[in-house]
Order: structure tokens, then sequence, then C-alpha cells
């Protein structure tokens, strides 16, 4: 799928300080009945974003007039649960390119990177760090270095190296995706079949 | 020659490409699709104009959303509908074997795959569901995918994978009456936490393990996943090629002779080095609940639920949270609790062991009035096993019905919805917030201890009715 190039980042974050964040949580199940990726991004976070009868939840940071911006902020442990990609497009969709934590879950994180959504793992005491920043000053702004592969907190300079695997940089880097690399490969894959 | 792991010689063999700084090309034997995953992956070989390159390595099967009553009228839900019917015709344009509702290879993916035999030792096997690891129980490489990486298998047969590291958990000794394969997941997860097994492949060994039937394997590999793992596996022994043998598309004749041969190989060697280790002992393991909202926070049934003594920031504010959601207080007991509903079914107890014991546990007793009990059998073959032996009769008898196969409440996208507020003891796998409804509060347990609460319409230990 064709998506974004990315390169610097720089936007205030949407603080989600909470742990366990699951794809659940993220998009639940009753919403994942389309056909097409689109439109995952309204129904983002739908059962903490929205009370029963559609009015938003105020205190729900999302709702928060105050927090805006290209980078979401959770817990630690962000992602865990199912395999369902919706939960990759639903934040991608809302509007999202990166996603910080000091932990996220293994298949969360390989979905977010086949979508062109960064997911960024700081330390625990620097993912403090931002939480405090954006509690401060809601508007204050991070710089996401994909090429340096650094996370800065602008106000204060503050500055975190993040990793990143060399391939999915480069893919990320050049909006590429690992099905046009594969089928570029069918000639291997079918000697490799044929020496089984 | 090197020791390896059990891991590391399925993977070895199925290694197309190391890319260089980057993941490895893992050739796929098996994919399974279903409704939910599969339409944007399809929609997705479309716009690049590719067919499927392997179609007799997919099967399909819906079993996400459909109804579990009245499967042979048209889907209610217009949503579902088109989702299932876009199964059927992608399958038909490219020539993958499809069991359609009703026929007798339908059920969740993770049931029929081993009971046609389609599971098989050795083998790499993936679907877009996190529960793909059920099959690692037969000796296999198996995990669940996104949909981009089902449209890789679609496209190439292959997908990239960083190589995980590896992790064993050694469970030895005897089980205590009244503890099942369940137990001993929950109890792995509850002291490994939900993140414990995070960037590892599992292998399970001991004896305890070992003493298992398939069926047992196959809920603890299918649990691995909650523990944060991609996936966990058993080496394969006699009951193993057992099972295997004379399904549907296992192989056959010399083929059988040379698969069994190959099979045996399969064990991790003598001194193989493992990232991570845990050893548990069987005897501590009692029958399981859970008690929040998610599968690490589970007790023995017969513990009160932690306090949250030396508990600080997120951590504390984390389980409050949880807490509050279900109604619940630091330091209770959960036995006596009230119960609203109960299920059995899903891909971690949905097999025909789970119904025996469940419908062994009933026989002669009544169902408690103030409860709703949701028999959902994981698969068609299931169903038809169940009427086979006479379960059903028994369990009519007790004040049950069977519903037909699906993945039902396990995440309720059809019609079976725990409503909001209300408390379930189910056998699925995932007690999140809303998972088995908006609102709705979820108790995972063993089958034994769903048939508990479903007669006496409370929480109860299990081994009280034995
Ligand atoms: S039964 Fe539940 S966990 Fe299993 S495949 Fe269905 S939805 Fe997934």
């Amino acid at each position: 799928m064709a998506y974004d190039k990315f390169s610097i980042i720089t936007s205030p974050a949407v603080p989600l300080p909470i742990e366990n964040v699951d794809t659940d949580q993220i998009i639940p199940a009753r919403f994942l009945k389309a056909v097409e990726r689109k439109g995952f991004g309204d129904n983002l976070f739908r059962d903490w974003r929205y009370n029963k009868d559609g009015s938003p939840k105020a205190d729900f940071p999302l709702n928060d007039p105050n927090f805006s911006g290209k980078i979401l902020v959770g817990g630690k442990n962000f992602g865990s649960g199912s395999s369902r990609e919706h939960a990759a497009w639903a934040i991608y969709d809302y509007g999202f390119r990166v996603v910080v934590s000091s932990f996220f879950a293994d298949i969360f994180k390989g979905n977010a990177l086949n979508n062109g959504l960064l997911p960024v793992v700081v330390s625990p005491g620097f993912l403090q760090k931002i939480f405090d920043a954006t509690e401060n000053d809601p508007n204050t702004t991070f710089e996401v270095n994909l090429e340096k592969q650094t996370f800065t907190i602008s106000a204060t300079g503050e500055s975190t190296d993040f990793e990143i695997n060399p391939y999915k940089k480069h893919c990320l880097q050049n909006g590429l995706d690992d099905i046009d690399y594969l089928v570029e490969m069918k000639d291997e894959i079918e000697a490799f079949e044929a020496e089984r | 020659m090197e020791a390896k792991t059990l891991f590391d010689k399925i993977w070895d063999a199925h290694a197309v490409k190391q890319i260089k700084d980057g993941p490895s090309v893992l050739y796929i034997d098996r994919h399974l699709i279903h409704e939910v995953t599969s339409p944007v992956a399809f929609l997705g070989l479309k716009k690049r104009g590719l067919k499927v390159f392997r179609p007799d390595k997919t099967t399909a099967t819906p079993d996400h959303n459909v109804p579990t009553e009245n499967q042979h009228l048209s889907i209610i839900d217009e949503l579902s509908r088109h989702q299932v019917e876009m199964l059927k015709k992608n399958c038909a344009e490219h020539g993958i074997v499809y069991h359609d509702l009703q026929s007798e290879g339908h059920g969740i993916v993770h049931i029929i795959g081993p009971e046609l035999g389609l599971t098989q030792p050795g083998m790499t096997i993936v679907c877009g569901d996190s529960h793909t690891s059920t099959h690692g129980a037969f000796g296999a490489i198996a995990f669940g995918i996104g949909t981009s990486e089902v449209e890789m298998v679609l496209a190439s047969q292959c997908i990239m994978q960083p190589k995980p590291k590896k992790m064993r958990i050694t469970v030895n000794g005897v089980l205590n009456e009244g503890v099942t394969a369940k137990d001993i997941a929950l109890y792995i997860i509850s002291q490994i936490s939900t993140s414990g097994g995070t960037g590892h492949f599992i292998e399970y060994a001991g004896t305890a393990i070992a003493s298992l039937s398939m069926e047992g394997r196959m809920t603890l590999c299918n649990l691995s996943i909650e523990s944060g793992a991609r996936g966990g596996m058993i080496a394969p022994d006699d009951i193993t090629i057992n099972y295997v043998k004379g399904r549907k598309y296992a192989p056959e004749g010399e083929d059988w002779n040379k698969a069994v041969e190959a099979w045996k190989e399969l064990k991790s060697d003598e001194g193989a080095v493992f990232d991570t280790e845990y050893t548990f002992d069987a005897a501590e393991i009692e029958p399981m609940i859970t008690y929040g909202t998610n599968p690490g926070m589970g007790i023995g049934i017969s513990k009160t639920i932690p306090t949250t003594d030396g508990m600080t920031g997120s951590d504390k504010a984390t389980f409050e949270k949880s807490l509050q959601y279900m109604g619940y207080k630091a330091g209770e007991s959960m036995k006596g609790k009230t119960v609203d509903y109960v299920f059995l079914g899903s891909c971690t107890n949905g097999r025909i062991e789970d119904f025996r014991a469940f419908t062994e546990f009933v026989k002669n007793r009544k169902k408690a009035p103030n409860v709703i009990a949701w028999l959902v059998p994981g698969s068609k073959h299931v169903e038809y096993q169940i009427r086979e032996e006479g379960l059903v009769q028994i369990l009519e008898a007790a004040g049950f019905e069977l519903r037909q196969p699906g993945c039902s409440a396990c995440l309720a996208m059809n019609d079976d919805k725990i409503p909001e507020g209300k408390y379930a003891v189910s056998s699925s796998n995932r007690n999140f917030e809303g998972r088995q409804g908006p609102g709705a509060r979820t108790l995972l347990a063993s089958p034994l201890t769903v048939a508990a609460a479903a007669l006496t319409g409370k929480v109860t230990d299990p081994r009280e009715l034995m």
C-alpha cells in the first residue's frame, strides 16, 4: 500500500497515559466489518472516546481541544492483543504518523511499520518526560527525525535515540513496501520451492 | 554440529533469503484466511494486477462474524453478509478452497486446520489472526499476521520476518485434579505477564506438557500470544503423529512414512541455547480465574485479588482502572461472585475434548436459572461429534442448548454480545474491556470452571463439585 514518505515530523503530541492499550480499545471488533481500509479513524478508541449516545467524552485526550498533532504517546505495552492491522490503519487514518511508548506488542509494531506509522520506543524515564511536557504545555512540540533516529522535546532540546531496522527505515523513507520486493523475488522463490 | 532448537530447525528450513540488516524472507507452507482480515489484501492484489501465487496453499472459511443460529438463512447483518460474500467470491476467483457455512469443513480457522490435517509438524503456518499460535501444538512455526502480510503470502507465498528470540517454558510434574491446559496457560501468563513473552517464540517442554492431549496442547499454544509471544510450540511425539494420521490432508502411504521419519527429528537438540528460560512446577497450579482486564490478571481460584501494596504510578493506576471496570475490589475473593453468562467455545476451548469435559461435569445436574449459557462448537465437525457421542441429550437434560459453529462471543462481532455490565465466565482467550460486547465483563477460565459457574450461578471452584 502506498503511504506518505517519512522524513522529519515536528508536531505537538496527544498523550494517552494508559498501560496495556490493547487492539480491542484501539478499534473495537464490531467496527471491523468494512472490506476497504478507509474510515477507521472515526472509530479509533471508540468506546473510550464516545458515550453510548454517540456524544464525545470530554475527558478523553482525543476529545480535548488542547491536544492535537501527529504524535500519539501511549503507556507501556501499547498495542497488545489481536493481529488486526485495522488498529494501525485507524491510528494512521486519524492522522497520526508516530506512536511513542516505552514498549510495544510485536505484531502491532510490525503492522505499524507496514503502514507508514512509525513506532518509537523510548525509555520509561523519557516517556514520563514527554507526558510531563505535554501536561505543562499541550502546544509544546516534538521533533521526530527518522534519518537521525532521534526524538527531541523541542522546548528543552532533550533528545533520545530510537532504534529501527535499517531495511524498514529505508522502506519508510521511500514509501516502499514489502510486497513489491517479494513479487520481484519470484524466481528465487520458485527455485527455493524446486529444491525442497 | 551446532545444537539447534526446534524453532531454529524449522525456521532455517524455510528461510528463502536473509535481507542484509533486515528481516528474513520466510516461505509459508499453510495459509489460513477468514472474512475479516482478507478482503483488503485481495483488494491490494487487484490494484497491483496480481494473481494468487500458490492458491493450493491457502484455505478459507468464514468464522469471525457469522451468526451461531439459523446458519441456513442468509446472514441478517448486512456488513457481515457482505464480508462473507466477498471471501467466497475472492476464493472462487483465485481458486482457493473455501469451506462455506454449514459445510462439513466449516469452523473457526484454528479448529479446522488441525481437524482437516492441514496442520502438520515442521510446517510454517500463518493466518491473519493472532491465535494462529494454536497450530504450534503440532511442532510447527505458526503465528498471526496483519493484512499487509496476508497480501504478501497471497502474492508470493512468503513474508518478511525478523527472527524472534527463543524462550523455553518447562512445566514438570503431575497436574492436580480439576486442572487443565487452560489453567496451565493462565498460570504461566499470570507469572510472566502479558508482555513477558514479547519478542520471543516459546517452546513448551517438560513432563506435564508431554502428558497433555493434542487438544490440551492446542489450548496451551493458543494462549501463547496472550503473554506477548509471537507463538508457542511443542515438539511432536506419538500423540501428535496419531492425531494427524488418517486426516483428510495428511500424507498417505510412502509419503506418510517419510513424513513421520522427518517429524521424529523435530526436537530441540541437547544443549540448544534459549534466550530466556522458565521452569514451573505443575503441583503449584490450581484452577485459574481472571479478575481484571487482561489475561495476565489471573489467580488460583482459592486465592484473593492482589492488593495495590507495593504498586506505584501508572502500574497502580492501570490496576485500579481495571478493577473499577470489573466492579471488583483489591483483596477480595473471587469465589461466590455473581455470574450472568457462561460461554463455552472459541479456538481456545471449542474442541470436542472441551465439550466432553463440560458435559461430563454437568451430567445429571441442572443449569442455574439466573445464567444464560452459550455453548458454541468450534467447528461443524465438533458439532457432529457432540451429536454422535450423545452429548447433546445430556446437555439438554441439564438445561443447555447447542449453538452453531463460529467465533461467537469470543470477540462479539456477531449478535452474541454480553450486555453492558454483565459478568461472563468464558472459556475464550481475552478479557479486554468490551471484548465480549461493549461494557461486558469477562472472567477467563477452563471449561470445568465455566461448567461449575453455569451450575451454581456463581464463581465456583470446580473441585468442590467433583
Ligand atoms: S475464536 Fe476468538 S480468538 Fe479464536 S479466531 Fe475466533 S475471534 Fe480469534
